[in-house]
């Protein structure tokens, strides 16, 4: 009977959100904010895979000028489903899902969200949504683009437009409802002394996101409705030839779908505050000016739609207020830019695998930035307009910007989420690998969009097949180290070391509960009583296991 | 085109030269940028790298005036590219009432080209050196757009309505000509050439090619063979000396509002007949939309133009000075391999 006092009470296993329960149901029933996370993480994973193999066949397909490895038909509905599933089901969910549905509760100190039920409605959502886009793509697939521009998508496309629009429809509700979550919980939830102006950024930024997912995508809803009506019933709305407007549909779409780019880029941004504060030990450099950069992003991105339309014949003055309201949204961008950098002086810089994907996405970042302006100029956007210019430009931003926070962020908080550390010199070795693969991907890009090669072109003259084999090359390198966080990573499961629960001597809440937390995350509510990123702090310890 | 390796394109209009006289702008202040943003990077990476593993560095102070100046500096940098940027805009998409006039359709997938004299080509535009070209395109199906990488011009040929763009070329060669929209299947076989030929020799290519009749005298036909001049003139306005002037119309809401009779009024107004009807007369017109091809339509655009200077409305037989008056036959085509909507009249 007193054998078991002799057990020391560390190696007792303790009771933690993962295994509080091993059942199925105990995950598809979950109503944990960390649960849904995980559930998030693994399914977006699943997406980015599957629009990863799409990527592959578009980049095997141009490695030769003459299309002859699939057909047009087959190449046009690879390169809709590589654009619409890294969209709509991985980028737009990716860093709010899961890392802000694991640490938005943390970081206020609550045990869950504001609505854990709604969260794990607007997962299921999200899986409904995917699973009809998956079903489109198998049972035909869709041929329009990821952008949907009428009259192609409603009078002369004979593919699943209206099951796959009801995909993206059906996963926005899911965006909408874990906007609110956020919403509603950094409002209502933040735990005694929390008060805005101490909140990590991260909040600041998700909750700037969050804004833009509730007031953003009832739009893009309404659009697919009225694409939808139109396919079916003939409403006539952007039909031409019964005197609608095939550019209204522009409008509604870019309304909702500028905005979104930063749905995916202000959450990077929340990220990038947190590495870049604990890999340097400081304070941020200018909080204020950080946080409410990210607030006048979400505001003004809402203003910006029309740059998409620079050549479709809108109002030469209708140009000029789209690209003075471009440029005028790249400041508040720039001003996040120069306070990373300035955070970095007098610092004390370490070189962590999460800290390299910062100085990654600095690096990309500012390209895809910057070559964002040369777009918003109008003189020069009439020319690479729709050119491989365009496509090397997002993915910087998107691929270079977000996923590369979404990585350092991933291994920032694997630890806690995991209760485990990875394999450190893999996992940097993965992140070279990445940054060179990227970079040889969709640099020669932005030559080829300056040289003209339009974009969605399954055959191409020529002289561009140069850089596109630069670009297939690339494209080679980034799939190989993309792989390796995969298998790393669940190799860290079993293997990895034990973390413990600040293995940083990171500041905020979400490292003052065990590695992995338990399920009501904190036994007691916690106190704040300093500013965020209080780095400079004698007792602030690395804690390991 | 030789394949070859090249990092610029070539520079074949005068926009081309504006354009690139703008990205070297842009490029040299992004790679300023970057390169300082690397550097202070860099180097504040390496300077403070961690030393010891307990060093707890102190907050640094704060400036107050540091973002701003830093927000002002940068908003001026943005402005300077925005102004340069919306400057050369403005050029590219200044009417050019003067311009040698060429129509541009597009639809899946080739683009139908027509000159002023009448003479047709497909998927290829001879355009005459040093002299101001404007195109008007409209587009059948779906939205293309009409790209051509060395004059750096790009421009969307909407179905519903005209866009138009004019460039002047400084180059003798042949150049690109992509669809830019994606627009189906053959997307990226919508593709053609350029040629851009001494004046002399473009008038010998106009004068060697088997013209058609100009659009103009087209449109003439058609205005006969529709009987439009039944009641222009009469129970409807004139339209002698119309297009270009400024007119008060009357919308179906009742509400009045001032157009100026250019080819996009003039397209609604035969297509979408009672959108814009002129005070005192009825609401009577037919619309044709569905019996008129968008050439067709060009065509007749071209014809209104073409009585910009008339006094008195054409009558019925002798209508704009036309060659002959075999009034209801169809609008010759050159290209009858090619099924262009102008053979399928009162079908599409």
């Amino acid at each position: 009977m007193t054998t078991l006092d002799y057990i020391p009470a560390a190696v007792e296993p303790r009771e933690n959100y993962l295994n509080i329960s091993y059942r199925l149901k105990s995950w598809l029933l979950t109503v944990d904010h960390k649960r849904i996370g995980i559930l998030y993480l693994i399914s977006i994973t699943a997406f980015f895979i599957v629009g990863g193999a799409f990527a592959t066949l578009v980049r095997l397909e141009l490695a030769t000028p003459a299309g002859d490895l699939m057909t047009a038909e087959t190449y046009n509905k690879v390169f809709s489903m590589h654009g619409i599933i890294m969209v709509f089901f991985f980028l737009i969910p990716s860093i709010p899902a899961t890392l802000g549905n694991f640490l938005v509760p943390l970081m206020v100190g609550a045990r869950d969200l504001a609505f854990p039920r709604i969260n794990l409605l607007s997962w299921y959502l999200f899986m409904i949504g995917g699973t009809l886009g998956i079903v489109a793509a198998l049972s035909g697939g869709v041929d329009t683009g990821w952008t949907f521009y009428t009259p192609y998508s409603t009078a002369f496309s004979n593919t699943n437009v209206v099951l796959t629009g009801l995909g993206a429809f059906v996963a926005g509700f899911s965006s909408i409802l874990t906007g609110l979550n956020f919403v509603v919980t950094i409002h209502k939830m933040r735990c005694p002394g929390l008060t805005w102006m101490r909140m990590p950024l991260f909040l600041w930024s998700m909750y700037s996101a969050s804004l833009i997912m509730l007031l953003g995508t009832p739009v893009v809803a309404i659009a697919i409705v009225l694409l939808a009506a139109e396919r079916l019933f003939g409403l006539g709305i952007f039909d031409p030839t019964r005197g609608g407007d095939p550019i209204l549909w522009q409008h509604l779409f870019w309304f909702y779908s500028h905005p979104a780019v930063y749905i995916m880029i202000l959450p990077a941004f929340a990220v990038i505050n947190e590495l870049i504060t604990c890999f340097s030990r400081k304070r941020i450099f200018g909080y204020k000016w950080v946080a409410f950069s990210s607030l006048a992003i979400a505001v003004i991105s809402f203003f910006v739609w029309g740059h998409h339309m620079f050549v479709t014949g809108q109002s030469v003055y209708g140009g000029m207020i789209f690209s003075f309201l471009s440029f005028f949204v790249a400041v508040p961008s720039a001003i996040k830019v120069l306070n990373w950098t300035a955070t970095l002086y007098r610092g004390s810089v370490s070189f962590d695998t999460p800290m390299l994907y910062v100085f990654f996405f600095l690096g990309l970042f500012v390209i895809g930035g910057l070559t964002g302006l040369f777009l918003a100029s109008l003189g020069f956007d009439v020319h690479v307009h729709d050119t491989y210019f365009i496509v090397a430009h997002f993915h910087y931003v998107m691929v270079g910007g977000v996923l590369m926070a979404y990585l350092g962020g991933i291994h920032f908080w694997w630890p806690k989420m995991t209760g485990k550390m990875y394999p450190e010199w893999i996992a940097k070795f993965a992140a070279f690998t990445i940054f060179v693969g990227f970079n040889l991907t969709f640099f020669p890009q932005f030559f080829l969009g300056q040289l003209g090669m339009p974009r969605r072109y399954h055959s191409y003259p020529e002289e561009y097949q140069v850089l596109n084999v630069m670009s297939s090359a690339g494209a080679t390198i980034l799939a190989a180290g993309y792989a390796l966080p995969l298998f790393y990573l669940v190799w860290s499961l079993r293997y990895g070391r034990a973390a413990g629960p600040n293995p940083w001597g990171a500041t905020g809440l979400e490292w003052l509960t065990p590695s992995p937390p338990p399920t009501e995350n904190f036994e007691q509510t916690p106190v704040v009583t300093k500013e965020a990123y209080h780095y400079s702090d004698k007792e602030l310890q690395v804690v390991g296991a | 085109m030789q394949p070859r390796f090249r990092l610029l394109p070539e520079q074949a209009s005068t926009y081309a030269q504006q354009v690139d006289a703008l990205a070297v702008f842009l490029t040299a202040v992004s790679a300023v940028i970057t390169l300082i943003v690397l550097l202070l990077v860099v180097y504040f990476a390496l300077r403070y790298r961690r030393r010891l593993p307990d060093e707890r560095p102190a907050p640094v102070k704060e400036p107050h005036w540091f973002e701003n100046v830093f927000a002002g500096f940068l908003f001026v940098v943005f402005m300077s590219m925005f102004f340069w940027g919306a400057r050369t805009y403005f050029m590219a998409f200044k009417d050019a009432p003067d311009a040698l006039d060429i129509h541009v359709v597009g639809k899946q997938w080739m683009w139908k080209v027509q000159h002023p004299d009448g003479t047709r080509e497909i998927n290829e535009l001879h355009v005459p050196l040093g002299q101001r070209v404007q195109l008007t395109l409209a587009s059948q199906d779906v939205i293309h757009s009409f790209y051509v990488p060395a004059f750096r011009l790009k421009q969307d040929a909407v179905p519903g309505r005209y866009t138009k763009i004019s460039f002047e070329a400084t180059k003798v060669g042949e150049y690109h000509l992509f669809c830019t929209e994606y627009c189906g299947t053959l997307h990226s076989r919508m593709i053609g050439r350029v040629f851009v030929m001494e004046p002399e020799k473009y008038q010998e290519w106009l004068a060697g090619t088997v013209a058609d009749e100009p659009p103009a005298e087209s449109g003439a036909k058609l205005y006969r063979q529709y009987g439009c001049s039944t009641c222009h003139g009469a129970q409807a306005p004139s339209l002698a000396g119309l297009f270009g002037t400024e007119r008060e119309v009357v919308m179906p809401n009742g509400q009045r509002r001032k157009v100026r009779a250019d080819e996009g009024y003039l397209r609604e107004s035969i297509l979408e007949s009672t959108a814009a009807v002129v005070p005192g007369y009825q609401p009577i017109m037919p619309s044709f939309r569905g019996q008129l091809s968008e050439e067709q339509v060009l065509q007749l655009v071209a014809f209104i133009k073409s009585l910009r200077d008339a006094r008195s409305d054409p009558a019925a037989g002798a209508a704009g000075g036309t060659r002959a008056g075999q009034t209801g036959d169809p609008v010759p085509d050159k290209t009858p391999s090619l099924p262009g909507p102008a053979q399928k009249t009162n079908r599409d």
